[in-house]
């Protein structure tokens, strides 16, 4: 029996619920709506009428095409390194014993636990005693450093929720290490090397606080952005930030659609053959 | 398929010995496993059955001995070089492949020509009856199915010997028997060496030709089913393999057929003489199968007669349907089992209490070493 009470309840949960999503959401849709502001002058904070023009012209704004690439591609090379990496620590961390394996398993957290602004520092002075040169190097090597750990945890997760007699299973059946690692065990740690490259290309490209130390003279898009907002962040960014997200958006939905994929063929090839009582 | 020649030896273990840190797993086993033949493990968990499979199968190296294969040693080989496959308890098939590939595996490896692999996986599988399910994943199958996947992908292989390590361990109790009768089947199909572990006494007698019993890392003894269930050397298969009574004995005397002992109190036995190992000391157990013994209600001592006999009543007294299970309390003080089949209702009124007299025919005693109260 549901009481008024009951009803007024619902009615302000469902109040809340929206002013969550609302708050959540509103900071995104300020972002795309004013990628379309057809702003006069430098700024564009307040809404002046409608326009496509930033949307033909997106890297219309100088350094702005130079910078979005040069994160692309840092965090392009940024996963490439930390992934291969990261699965070499995991398979040691979890299918072999030797001595420093449980002080290699802590250290590799490290990072993540360390404060950005902290890890930022301690990078540049440790760059400045070797006499490194900063630059696009220096970020590749500071990028895998943060996102190594990320990658560990990931791999380290699936590989222990793997079965062992599996990689002896093909060994069993005549294949070597380098067989099993192949045919085997990559293709089992695939949904994990999937997600662990998703993370690790997404802290990268949106990293300001451990670049802004050891960058130099490069600039990646989060710099770019910092720097131009002194100056009024020009609406280029807005497009290429709205770009980004609606990217990020398709992939989740081709996730979604192989997962929705599999399981029905799951389900219909559980159907169509008949059950052997077995 | 071969000239298979019964007294060959497939694999033989030779001082073979494996210990984590202070834990002796196996210890100093000395094992030849005839060819052709299916050949059990059976021990208690702990026992270093599964440990010896996996050095067998390249998985454990040992801290000391040798494994030979076929007359060559291979205790340096790695896995992959092995003529043997193994039956993994979890099965262990690849979840990305299809049956399929999941058998063709080996054969890759093997670098056996396209159509040849074609022709031996659908053998392979319909060997175990899963010729239709060969484009499924393992994935969605049930235990059963996968279990005979893993038995096809080892077996497609011919490996000259087939190592199965608690295959049937995760299968409920109605599977697990027919799959028994499947693999010894199977087995003397393909007439390729089982080496089968297992800790079910019950599932090693159905199946095996040869049972050797472990304990400790050592075979505690090694034989055909009968020979364990009838003529057991140790207490401990004694009462591994089905159940046993036993009591302590004095030998008196012994000359031809039978040897005379005094046991529980001052009863006078006789056990066969052949089951009296010559160095054995005068102080030994004998041993009863609790279905061997009859119960009679007693009136008066024991007849000297042929059957041996000891006096008691009754103190328990359960009716499990196609047996009852009585035990009887000896004068002595022993508690003996006695299975009555309900064959007929000769035993009909004996209850709880009765004076009785156990009789057994002194053929079926067995003898033991008395061990020390503490050891085991």
């Amino acid at each position: 029996m549901r009481t008024p009470l009951d009803r007024l309840r619902d009615g302000l949960l469902g109040v809340w619920s929206l002013g969550a999503v609302v708050f959540l959401f509103v900071p995104i849709f300020v972002i795309v709506l004013f990628s379309f502001n057809d702003n006069q002058g430098r700024f564009n904070f307040t809404w002046q009428g409608f326009t496509l023009r930033h949307w033909a012209d997106p890297f219309g704004v100088e350094g702005l095409q130079q910078a979005f690439v040069t994160s692309l591609g840092l965090a392009a090379l940024t996963t490439i390194i930390a992934v291969i990496l990261g699965v070499c620590v995991a398979l040691a961390l979890v299918r072999h014993k030797w001595r420093g394996r449980g002080a290699t398993g802590g250290l590799v957290f490290l990072p993540l636990a360390t404060p950005e602004v902290v890890l930022g520092a301690a990078l540049l002075g440790w760059f400045l005693t070797l006499g490194l040169i900063r630059g696009f190097v220096t970020l590749v090597i500071a990028h895998v450093m943060f996102t190594l750990g990320y990658v560990v945890i990931t791999i380290r997760a699936r590989l222990e929720g793997m079965d062992v007699h599996i990689e002896e299973a093909a060994m069993d059946l005549g294949a070597n290490q380098w067989t099993t690692l192949r045919k085997i065990t990559l293709p089992l740690l695939a949904p994990g090397i999937a997600a662990a490259s998703l993370l690790c290309f997404a802290i990268s490209i949106d990293d300001f606080v451990v670049s802004n130390f050891n960058a130099g003279q490069t600039v990646t898009f989060p710099l770019f952005v910092y720097g131009a907002a002194r100056q009024g962040v020009p609406p280029q960014v807005n497009v290429l930030a709205t770009a980004m997200l609606l990217f990020v958006v398709l992939l989740m939905f081709v996730n979604l659609g192989f997962q929705r994929r599999s399981a029905r063929r799951q389900n219909r090839e559980m159907e169509t053959t008949p059950a052997l009582g077995l | 398929m071969r000239g298979v020649d019964v007294s060959e030896t497939d694999v033989a273990l030779r001082g073979l010995t494996k210990r984590f840190g202070e834990m002796v797993a196996v210890d100093n086993l000395d094992l030849d496993i005839p060819r052709g033949g299916f050949f059990a493990l059976l021990g208690p968990s702990g026992c270093g059955k599964t440990t010896t499979l996996r050095m067998i199968g390249g998985f454990e190296e040992p801290t000391a001995g040798t494994i030979e294969l076929a007359g060559k040693d291979i205790t340096q080989q790695p896995p992959h070089k092995r003529d043997v496959n193994t039956v993994f308890q979890s099965y262990a098939l690849f979840p990305h492949m299809t049956v399929a590939e999941n058998v063709a595996f080996g054969l890759e490896r093997k670098k056996v020509d396209k159509a040849e692999r074609k022709t031996r996986v659908a053998e392979a599988l319909e060997l175990v009856e899963l010729g239709a399910l060969a484009s499924r994943r393992p994935t969605q199958m049930s235990g059963g199915q996968q279990q005979r996947v893993a038995l096809a992908r080892a077996l497609v292989n011919r490996p000259r010997a087939l190592l199965l390590d608690e295959p049937l361990g995760a299968l409920d109790l109605r599977l697990r028997k027919q799959l028994q009768l499947e693999l010894s089947q199977i087995q003397r199909d393909v007439g390729i060496t089982f080496i089968h572990v297992t800790h079910d006494q019950e599932e090693a007698m159905t199946m095996a030709d040869t049972i050797a019993v472990m304990r400790d890392g050592r075979i505690d003894q090694l034989g055909s089913a009968t020979e364990l269930y009838d003529h057991p050397r140790t207490a401990f298969v004694a009462n591994f393999l089905g159940n046993s009574n036993l009591i302590d004995a004095d030998v008196v005397s012994s000359s031809g057929a039978f040897a005379e002992v005094d046991a529980d109190g001052g009863a006078r036995l006789r056990v066969p003489a052949r089951a009296l190992s010559p160095n054995s000391s005068a102080k030994i157990r004998i041993g009863v199968r609790p279905e061997k013994m009859k119960l009679e209600a007693a009136n008066g001592t024991p007849q000297a007669g042929d059957s041996s006999a000891l006096l008691g009543h009754i103190v328990d007294a359960a009716y499990i349907g196609l047996a009852t299970q009585y035990v009887v309390r000896t004068d002595g003080g022993a508690d003996l089992q006695v299975f009555v089949q309900n064959n007929s209702d000769a035993n009909s009124g004996l209850n709880e209490g009765d004076r009785v007299v156990a009789t057994w025919d002194p053929e079926h005693t067995f003898v033991v070493e008395r061990e020390e109260p503490n050891a085991g």
